[in-house]
């Protein structure tokens, strides 16, 4: 039970510095409204809903970028993550914790893209409104988990903002594809078929494997 | 001694090369379809399999270092994985000339042509990685742990995209003196590969005793 209770302490402690200071979600937000207004250059409208799951989740994994650099540079000043380190919790419970900040500060992100989407590119997106949920949900986590933990991989380093993305991105892309196959579909209105349960399932088996990973390997990444 | 065998390998590797491009290009027919084209696959093939062999050692060396904390594990992990790309590299090369003659184009977003492009980017962010990072101990243990991430990420993808598409030639039955062709050939590749290996962990061990002495000469 700790060990809960110390996951949501780090993520409340996340939540509330990031809500305070607004630096990476205000950053994030008015990015993924330039790349969705930058893409109606890039496609003719009427192809625009074809591709709209591609589309949405390049955008959620640009904008994530910015979220997850900050999750651990955050605590550089001050020697925060030292304390951090040094405090009474397994450093599963701190990277849980952050996990879970980062899951919450993307799934905003996400809560106004989908809108904006749908005026943009007059689209009636809201069809399979609580399946699509649920693969937002599922593809962010898988996209937090590996975006967490590199970031705690790289938050020492000098290139920090761009070997994030460089690690992430190809790792990530098997989330990526199923979370996008899904999307397109859900946005299209259409319920699960059996082809689609298939990338449902690899979606949910890529979280457990991915977070498990994680959590095994956590305790190397975070020794200062 | 450590070069001798390197240069003694090098001798039977390039005995092997001979005799198997003289197999290959001498002994064996034209395939029926692709003309002589067909024989880019005696390297082809095998370099792929030499690079997943590489991949596997440096997955395994990777885990190794984090439960042991000794550096030899670091310096033939990053040795390995250099040459994995290396000869990931060939395999694409290889590939895409085979495909601009016989499919008319260099690339495709088939299955297998996607996965190979992301373990190249996957593994070449692995080398960027560990440039990136200066003290030794922690550029050790954060690329083992980026490493084991890959090396799982690999078999996800491969079948990820498998769903995805596919228009690689399947996997054919060979007749047997192709089949001991390309043996032969991953033989030679694979002895070329430990060659390699060898040169670079010489480097790593001689980089490792650099960086001592300078750090005594600091002390100083």
């Amino acid at each position: 039970m700790a060990f809960w209770s110390q996951t949501f302490t780090i993520a409340a402690k996340d939540l509330r510095a990031e809500l305070r200071s607004k630096e990476a979600i205000n950053a994030s937000f008015s990015f993924s409204l330039t790349i969705l207004l930058l893409f109606s250059f890039a496609f003719v409208e009427e192809a625009t809903i074809d591709i709209a799951g591609g589309l949405l989740w390049i955008v959620f994994a640009f904008a994530g970028a910015l979220i997850l650099n900050r999750s651990f540079a955050r605590e550089l000043p001050n020697d925060c993550l030292d304390a951090l380190i040094a405090a009474p919790l397994p450093a599963s419970a701190l990277f849980l914790g952050k996990a879970l900040a980062n899951l919450l500060l993307l799934l905003a992100v996400e809560a106004v893209s989908f809108p904006v989407f749908g005026v943009f590119y007059n689209a009636r997106w809201t069809g399979q409104f609580w399946t699509l949920a649920l693969v937002a949900v599922l593809g962010t986590w898988g996209f937090t988990v590996i975006g967490t933990m590199f970031s705690a991989l790289t938050v020492n380093l000098r290139l920090r903002e761009v070997m994030l993305p460089l690690l992430v991105y190809p790792v990530m892309i098997p989330c990526l594809m199923a979370a996008m196959k899904l999307t397109g579909h859900l946005i299209g209105g259409e319920p699960l078929d059996a082809e689609m349960m298939v990338w449902m399932r690899f979606l949910i088996g890529f979280d457990v494997i991915f977070t498990a990973l994680a959590l095994a390997l956590v305790d190397v990444v975070l020794v200062s | 001694m450590r070069n001798k065998l390197v240069y003694i390998l090098g001798a039977l590797v390039a005995v092997l090369f001979v005799r198997n491009l003289y197999v290959i290009l001498n002994v064996l027919p034209d395939e029926a379809n692709q003309g002589a084209m067909y024989r880019i696959m005696f390297f082809h093939i095998p370099s792929w399999w030499t690079a997943g062999l590489a991949l596997t050692v440096a997955g395994v060396t990777s885990g190794l270092y984090l439960a042991t904390g000794k550096m030899k594990y670091d310096a033939i992990s990053v040795s390995v994985t250099e040459v994995a790309v290396a000869f990931l590299c060939i395999g694409m090369t290889t590939g895409m000339i085979w495909a601009r003659i016989i499919w008319g184009i260099w690339w495709t977003w088939d299955a297998r042509l996607t996965s190979a492009l992301i373990c190249v980017l996957l593994y070449g962010g692995y080398l960027i990685l560990r440039n990136g990072i200066e003290d030794p101990t922690s550029r050790a243990r954060i690329s083992a742990a980026f490493n084991i991430f890959a090396f799982v990420d690999v078999p996800i993808v491969w079948y990820s995209i498998r769903w995805w598409r596919t228009q690689h030639p399947q996997p054919m039955s060979l007749p047997p003196e192709m089949w001991s062709a390309l043996l032969w050939n991953w033989l030679a590749l694979i002895l070329l590969m430990i060659i390699f290996i060898k040169m670079r962990l010489r480097q790593e061990e001689m980089r490792r005793e650099v960086d001592g002495l300078r750090r005594l000469a600091h002390a100083i």
